[in-house]
């Protein structure tokens, strides 16, 4: 039998090792192990805390500007002609996306550790704005890690991260991407153990990280939930998401795994063809390996040497995915399919026109397999799609694929 | 059992003199080039040999392996490679001990028990691999110790009295006590802490205990090693290999030359460890 069995639920992961199935786990140095057992320790003390829970719902509210708005695109849902569509508008959040929900939440952790420093990685900059941000509201210094390929693709992000007051360093191994930001990052972290607090973006790393990313995502879809019951009275027949690492989709999908009606989708970056090495759909064209202290699907070659992948949008371009996601993969809850950098793009394109919304290139691959099994569903059927962020980060991309120039 | 570590680490116990542990990346510039090296070093002195494997992402490690590995792998070095090179040099060579070093992922990839099977057949005595803590230790330690391979652990300033019992539950051949927080190659860590540190950890175990991290030079190794079963030396073999290339990863001179050179100065220093330590 290559299935697992299927759970009672889906949601009752990880295990207190940390793996969901087989995925997940705590692959580190030694020299880290000590500092996940504790952050361990602190995430168990603060999950379950009321005061916690209240400073984090109150900075969400003023803050963040949460709730965020589910939205009946309308233009969208007349223009393709079939089920009725809605955003889950995570991009008019503070800072223009969900990573914010994430910081948030980690930055109360790391005041709760007594840590004096804040690091992230960084891939379209999204994550690294967020973390930049709390860091100036709760007076932390903060160093962003960013691939070099990535600070030039998305220069506006860099400098908002530099106006906070963050330190933006590029990193050049590799190609430059999440991937080596990831890496240094690491070694940041493994450096300066005593003071340091690693604030990771994505629902993958090293267990709890996984797990505790997930939980401040899954206001999402929490949210989602009780307002489609508010407004339409039942839940959506489907759910999309983009997946790079995948904590907007996890934090969208999370609270919906029960609901065994609900299909759900994930997207992946599937660049230019997964019949190359130009795509970064781990789920779909890669295989299990332990990378960045877990184990999950991973673009990797026949020696386990990891491939750098591509995707048009940064946010994507991980080779990796959060090890939650691999094991819904495998237990067949959850469907992972590509979206091209192409199909993207037009989608990018359609939801500016039709909604008078500039989606982020990320969220663009979620709407982009909107528009393509929408029109084939009934009218009374609803899909929800998660916007996970705004696109003003991407005009520049966008113009030089369009071969214009601003 | 005993493996050609445990005989070698108590063969120089009985001399009265720390071990010098070298460890060079396999592949780096080229396999035959890289072979090479591996035999000069027990001719200058070393006593233990650290094969690194290379790998894409190696998070723990600073720019010169980081560096290192990516020659290795464009030079077209594989994990067979690196088993094959280990044989080649054991036909030659039946004494000293070869501990692998690197990430889990491409032994993963390889799968386990194959890996096991070949690096016995292979030559290889030990393993350490970087990314493998005991907490995961079903992955790789457990089926290693059972086929007879030392599972070697690194122990670090982060790991406490409380941790250490659990670091050193698996653990066997020696200890690799890496002396400070951080990335190979960073600065050497203040000697005085080293020594208490390797005494600490001594508390706990009858193993060796071997300090890496931050030893470049003959000087270094010596005062180290007054204190310590071993000691260890990487990033310096690493950059006299480098120190070698040009711009386009050509040979300017040989390079096991170079690293023998660096080597027999670094084993003269380990030998006077503890006549220093004496004076």
């Amino acid at each position: 039998m290559d299935k697992p069995a299927t759970p009672n639920s889906f949601r009752t992961g990880p295990d207190e090792q940390g793996m969901f199935g087989i995925f997940g786990g705590r692959f580190v140095a030694e020299t880290l192990m000590p500092l996940i057992l504790d952050l361990e320790r602190h995430w168990n003390e603060v999950k379950n805390d009321p005061d916690f829970k209240a400073e984090l719902q109150n900075l969400s509210t003023h803050y963040a500007g949460r709730p965020s708005k589910l939205y009946f695109a309308e233009g969208l849902t007349k223009h393709l002609g079939g089920a009725r569509v809605y955003f889950k508008r995570e991009d008019l959040n503070h800072t223009g996306s969900h990573k914010i929900n994430n910081c948030l939440g980690q930055i109360l952790l790391a005041k709760r550790m007594g840590k004096k420093r804040i690091i992230a990685e960084t891939g379209a900059g999204q994550h690294g704005v967020a973390s930049a941000t709390v860091a100036a509201r709760f007076g932390y210094p903060c160093v962003v890690y960013m691939g070099a390929t990535d600070v030039a693709r998305q220069s506006p992000n860099v400098f908002r991260m530099k106006l906070l007051g963050a330190e933006v360093r590029p990193v050049t191994a590799g190609h430059g991407t999440l991937k080596d930001a990831m890496n240094e990052a690491l070694r940041d972290w493994v450096t300066n153990v005593e003071d340091t607090y690693y604030l990771i973006g994505t629902a993958a790393g090293p267990h709890p990280y996984p797990e505790l990313v997930r939980d401040f995502q899954s206001v999402i879809g929490s949210e989602a939930r009780a307002q489609i019951l508010e407004q339409e009275g039942r839940l959506p027949d489907t759910i999309i998401a983009c997946v790079g690492g995948g904590s907007n989709a996890i934090g969208m999908f999370h609270p919906f795994l029960d609901d065994r009606q609900v299909r759900i989708i994930g997207i992946e970056a599937g660049g230019r063809g997964l019949d190359g090495i130009e795509h970064c759909a781990s789920m779909n064209a890669g295989a299990p390996g332990v990378l960045h202290g877990n184990r999950t699907y991973l673009l990797q070659n026949a020696d386990g040497q990891i491939m750098d992948g591509h995707s048009i949008s940064a946010g994507l371009d991980y080779p990796g995915v959060g090890p939650e996601h691999s094991w819904l993969r495998d237990s067949g809850r959850v469907e992972y399919v590509p979206i091209l950098d192409d199909e993207a793009l037009e989608a990018f394109q359609l939801t500016t026109r039709v909604e008078g919304i500039i989606p982020a290139l990320e969220s663009a691959h979620a709407i982009a397999h909107a528009v393509k099994i929408v029109p084939a569903m009934d009218k009374d059927q609803i899909v929800i799609v998660n916007l996970s962020g705004r696109g003003d980060k991407d005009v520049h991309t966008v113009a030089s694929m369009l071969g214009m120039e601003i | 059992m005993t493996t050609r570590i445990d005989r070698r680490m108590a063969k120089l116990n009985a001399e009265g003199r720390p071990a010098l542990v070298t460890y060079f990346m396999s592949g780096d510039p080229d396999y035959v080039t890289a072979l090479s090296i591996m035999r000069a070093l027990p001719k200058a002195g070393a006593d233990i040999i650290e094969m690194g494997m290379p790998f894409s992402d190696p998070m723990a490690d600073g720019p010169a392996i980081q560096a290192a590995g990516l020659r290795a792998l464009k030079g077209g070095q594989t994990l067979v490679k690196t088993l094959q090179m280990a044989a080649e040099f054991r036909a030659g060579d039946n004494e000293t001990p070869i501990v692998l070093m690197g990430y889990y992922n491409p032994i993963y990839i390889y799968g386990v028990d194959r890996f096991l099977k070949d690096a016995i057949a292979s030559g290889i005595d030990g393993l350490i691999v970087v990314d493998l803590p005991p907490e995961m230790d079903e992955e790789l330690c457990i089926p290693a110790l059972k086929a007879g391979i030392n599972f070697i652990r690194l122990a670090t300033p982060t790991t406490d009295d409380k941790r250490l019992p659990k670091v050193l539950q698996n653990t066997s051949g020696f200890v690799y006590y890496v002396s400070m927080t951080g990335i190979t190659g960073s600065a050497l860590a203040d000697t005085g802490k080293v020594a208490a540190a390797v005494r600490r950890i001594k508390g706990h175990t009858d193993l060796p205990v071997c300090v890496g991290f931050g030893v470049k030079t003959a000087e270094q190794a010596r005062i180290i090693g007054a204190n310590a079963d071993g000691v260890v030396v990487g990033t310096a073999i690493v950059n006299a290999v480098a120190s070698v290339l040009g711009p386009k990863g050509e040979k300017t001179a040989d390079p096991a030359e170079a690293v023998a050179t660096l080597v027999s100065g670094l084993s003269q220093g380990v030998r006077s460890a503890r006549l220093a330590a004496a004076e």
